[in-house]
């Protein structure tokens, strides 16, 4: 029984492991948002645990990758317990960037959101901690582990507790650095993944998502047509972060013969355009509109060989990776709420001695919590090879309905003051509608 | 590591407990549904042989019994998978079968949970073995279980009870009745302590069985006390009225059993939900997870929506146990899941008669029973409102005083 689980911690001191928290330590982030103390206190304690387990390492780096094919991320064996807890190097990470989105996410949040855009150092600070390498092999420089789902999930959930829209606009590169880990070809990820792992991170999109009502990313009104030793796209896609400033795009459309298929497409090329579409929420992120007019592409820019397997994993990691912003947001509405009816009173006692206040922030709470639970449940057997395609879809159900109903109990429990600006809920109510509605752009 | 699937180790009791609830209790479901206070006998072959599965056996059994806190890790200091997950577990599936016989199963009544939770080594020696139900309700309290009026005295060797108990599951059928008595109803909760009382002792006189709108193989009892004697060791727990720990010791036993009973609300819930999507399917509606759940068929996105409520309430009681294995605080996490539990098992339950029609609605299949049944898992072991209530006061750090 023991020995998987030995195998377990021994594992992840090669994912996560060293080369994510180098970058970490390395960053002077850490000193700039005063988090440094704590992170190597934990980074101290994970040493410790790595050094117990070093002897049994070796074992776990046998599987030999072949030159000339892509990389991928390895998944894990099945895992023999059930554990609701991140390793060590998770709970770091997790740490630091909870940290990182209290000191400095949530502080920028109104002004982004009134702007319409993340300023620039917030994004580029972000990037320091490392959020956007999750997907990109190590070979290729980046951190992409065994757990790397439910790495994401963790990073997602932490950085949206700061702000639902900073974090889409943040963490949409990483989507496009993601996407091409898992499902680009050895050329694609030569070609376009060193620029992710860089400090100076290009605005990259994958755009799956459609403008029209009740949108089904398996039925693309996008088309490939082919033409020659060329694909031509046309189409339109919705609710791109910093369309404006993207240099790359992932798109998905319907490709002759293929069925819906994901395709590389740099920003320069002819017939593509973006205008503005300003939305209800996750205003941080700039969202616009990505219109294509007969862009033609050499045949290399096709994924997976448009492999229809390929593009519905593709579909369900990025509703995963929508739910955890919700469960960050979620929470963040719980933790704002708590004190707030506990000190507001009405009738000569706090609001919360009344059933009717408490009860919903007991309903806030546990749906919080069940939605958090689904979404690590389908993060984790995406990491460990299983089928997951029917877990995100619950979990994408829930985050969807109980995500929408906390964002409109956040304001409920406020009254007026949660319907004006001064408080966040308003805009948390506006960007929890998002979990139900986005597809693509994100990804774990 | 973060991993939420069902453990290994786990999964054969799992299966044994899901070939009981397919050969043992889905044929017998409907005839004691029909039978109501009719003893299925069938149960005590099974009985035995649960009993001889927790025999010499760390992960627990089945059924009720096995909830006894522990604080030893499996190994370096880490993750343990205990008797606390494999008994929910063991449960889910059982309840899948039938949640009224698993009510009914020898030996793994609540009482079995509070005496191995609460009890000596000494007491567990006596009583072990034996079948015990648990008597806590009376007709003046119910949720306030504070104010209860049944009372102990001590009389030399003796207490003397003397009181009304309502609703006691498995109260005839059981070799014992856990009753909770005040020693002292001027120091109001301390002073509430648990009693074994032996089935066939002459102050306990049984007054009816109730009828009841589900598990109904499972007979419901109400009994008097009328100086009722037991012997002084017949005591769960301290005898002393600590005011300060005040009702912990009673009311510990209630962190134990309610992700117990939010297992049987998974698995009467699991049950619908798979009957419900076998007759959608056969009726020619598709369900696809790939496709968004507004895209397709009403009945196919209703369905999503509660396996998604569904897989919530189950996350949410395997957690609560696993807490306990890890000998984590799980009070807040217990009532969640018996809330999130209870109420998803009546809507799913409701929901799931409503998609199948007259299907759902007849006797000759048994969502409508189900239906029946998932009511009183949002009501006992504290109703939803109390964990609620509970919740709250644990997130908001607000006492009963403030949060009534």
């Amino acid at each position: 029984m023991n020995g998987n689980d030995k195998g377990g911690i021994a594992e992840r001191s090669m994912g996560f492991g060293l080369r994510a928290l180098n970058r970490l330590a390395g960053s002077d982030l850490l000193d700039r948002i005063r988090v440094r103390k704590q992170v190597e206190r934990a980074l101290f304690q994970g040493t410790k645990t790595g050094f117990r387990s070093a002897t049994a390492a070796g074992r776990t780096f046998k599987a030999a990758q072949k030159l000339g094919n892509p990389a991928r991320q390895s998944t894990g064996k099945p895992r023999a317990l059930f554990d609701i807890t991140p390793d060590d190097e998770q709970q770091m990470f997790q740490e630091a960037v909870r940290d990182y989105a209290g000191e400095k996410v949530r502080p920028a949040a109104q002004a982004a959101d009134a702007d319409a855009s993340t300023p620039p150092e917030l994004l580029a600070a972000t990037n320091e901690l490392g959020v956007n390498m999750l997907g990109i092999p190590e070979e290729l420089g980046g951190v992409m582990h065994e757990q790397a789902a439910v790495s994401s999930v963790l990073i997602g959930e932490a950085l949206a507790h700061g702000d639902m829209g900073i974090a889409y606009a943040a963490l949409a590169p990483g989507a496009v650095a993601t996407a091409i880990g898992h499902w680009g070809t050895a050329e694609q990820e030569a070609t376009y993944l060193p620029a992710f792992t860089g400090e100076d991170v290009p605005a990259a999109a994958l755009a799956i998502l459609e403008p029209k009502p009740l949108f089904n990313p398996l039925l693309l009104d996008t088309t490939a047509r082919r033409d020659g030793d060329e694909w031509v796209l046309d189409g339109a896609k919705s609710l791109i972060a910093r369309a404006t400033d993207c240099e790359l795009f992932v798109v998905a459309a319907e490709a002759e013969e293929l069925g819906p298929a994901l395709f590389v497409i740099e920003s320069g090329a002819k017939g593509l355009s973006v205008e503005a579409e300003p939305a209800m929420g996750l205003r941080p992120a700039a969202t616009g509109k990505l219109l294509l007019e007969g862009v033609r592409l050499p045949v290399g820019a096709l994924m997976a060989e448009g492999k229809r397997e390929a593009y519905v994993e593709c579909v369900q990691r990025a509703r995963i990776a929508w739910c955890s912003l919700a469960v960050g947001t979620s929470q963040a509405v719980l933790d704002y709420v708590i004190p707030y009816v506990n000190d507001r009173t009405a009738f000569g006692e706090p609001i919360s001695n009344r059933q009717g206040v408490a009860f919903t922030v007991s309903d806030i709470g546990i749906e919080t919590e069940g939605m958090r639970l689904a979404t690590y449940r389908a993060a984790s057997r995406a990491d460990q090879g299983e089928d997951f395609g029917h877990e995100a879809a619950l979990a994408r159900r829930l985050c969807a309905a109980k995500g929408m109903k906390i964002g409109s109990d956040g304001v409920q429990l406020l009254g007026g003051h949660g319907f004006v600006k001064e408080h966040p809920v308003e805009r948390w109510y506006r960007d929890l509608r998002a979990a139900g509605v986005m597809e693509g752009a994100l990804l774990v | 590591m973060i991993n939420l699937e069902i453990p290994k180790k786990f999964r054969p009791l799992v299966s044994q407990a899901n070939q009981v609830a397919t050969e043992v209790f889905r044929p017998i479901s409907r005839k004691y549904d029909e039978a109501e206070h009719e003893y299925p006998k069938e149960l005590d072959m099974l009985a035995s042989l649960i009993d001889g599965m927790n025999e010499g056996s760390d992960i627990g059994g089945a059924g009720a019994a096995g909830v006894r806190r522990e604080s030893n890790g499996d190994g370096d200091g880490g993750n343990r998978n205990g008797s606390n997950l494999s008994t929910v577990l063991g449960i889910v599936e059982l309840c899948w079968g039938d949640v009224g016989l698993l009510l009914s199963m020898p030996r793994q009544g609540l009482g079995n949970s509070a005496i191995a939770s609460v009890a000596t080594e000494e007491q567990l020696e006596r009583y072990g073995g034996k079948w015990a139900a648990m008597a806590i309700t009376e007709p003046e309290a119910g949720s306030d279980s504070a104010a209860i009026r049944t009372t102990a005295e001590l009389d030399g060797d003796e207490y003397v009870l003397n009181g009304e108990k309502i609703f006691v599951t498995s109260g005839d059928r059981a070799d014992l009745i856990v009753v909770w008595a005040s020693l002292d109803r001027e120091k109001g909760r301390a002073a509430i302590k648990s009693f074994i009382v032996e089935r066939d002792n002459p102050g306990l006189k049984l007054d009816r069985l109730e009828h009841k709108l589900g598990i109904r193989a499972s007979d419901t009892a109400n009994f008097t006390l009328q100086d009722c004697r037991v012997p002084k060791e017949a005591l769960l727990g301290s005898p002393e009225i600590d005011t300060k720990a005040g009702f912990g010791g009673a009311m510990q036993t209630f962190d134990n059993t309610r992700p117990l009973v939010a297992a049987m609300a998974v698995g009467v819930t699991r049950a619908a939900l798979e009957e419900t999507r076998r007759c959608l399917e056969e009726g020619g509606v598709e369900i696809d997870d790939a496709a968004p759940a507004l895209s397709q068929h009403a009945a196919a996105a209703r369905l999503l929506e509660m396996e998604a409520d569904y897989e919530a309430a189950r996350l949410l009681t395997m957690q609560a146990a696993w807490m306990a294995d890890n000998a984590k605080p799980n009070s807040l996490q217990a009532s969640m899941a018996k809330a999130k539990a209870g109420r998803t098992c009546v809507e799913v339950t409701l929901g799931c008669v409503e998609l199948c029609g007259s299907v759902g609605y007849d006797e000759n299949r048994l969502l409508e029973k189900w239906a029946r049944d998932a009511k009183i898992l949002d009501i006992f072991e504290g109703t939803q409102q109390i964990q609620l209530l509970i919740v709250a006061r644990q997130l908001l750090g607000k006492s009963s005083a403030e949060l009534r």
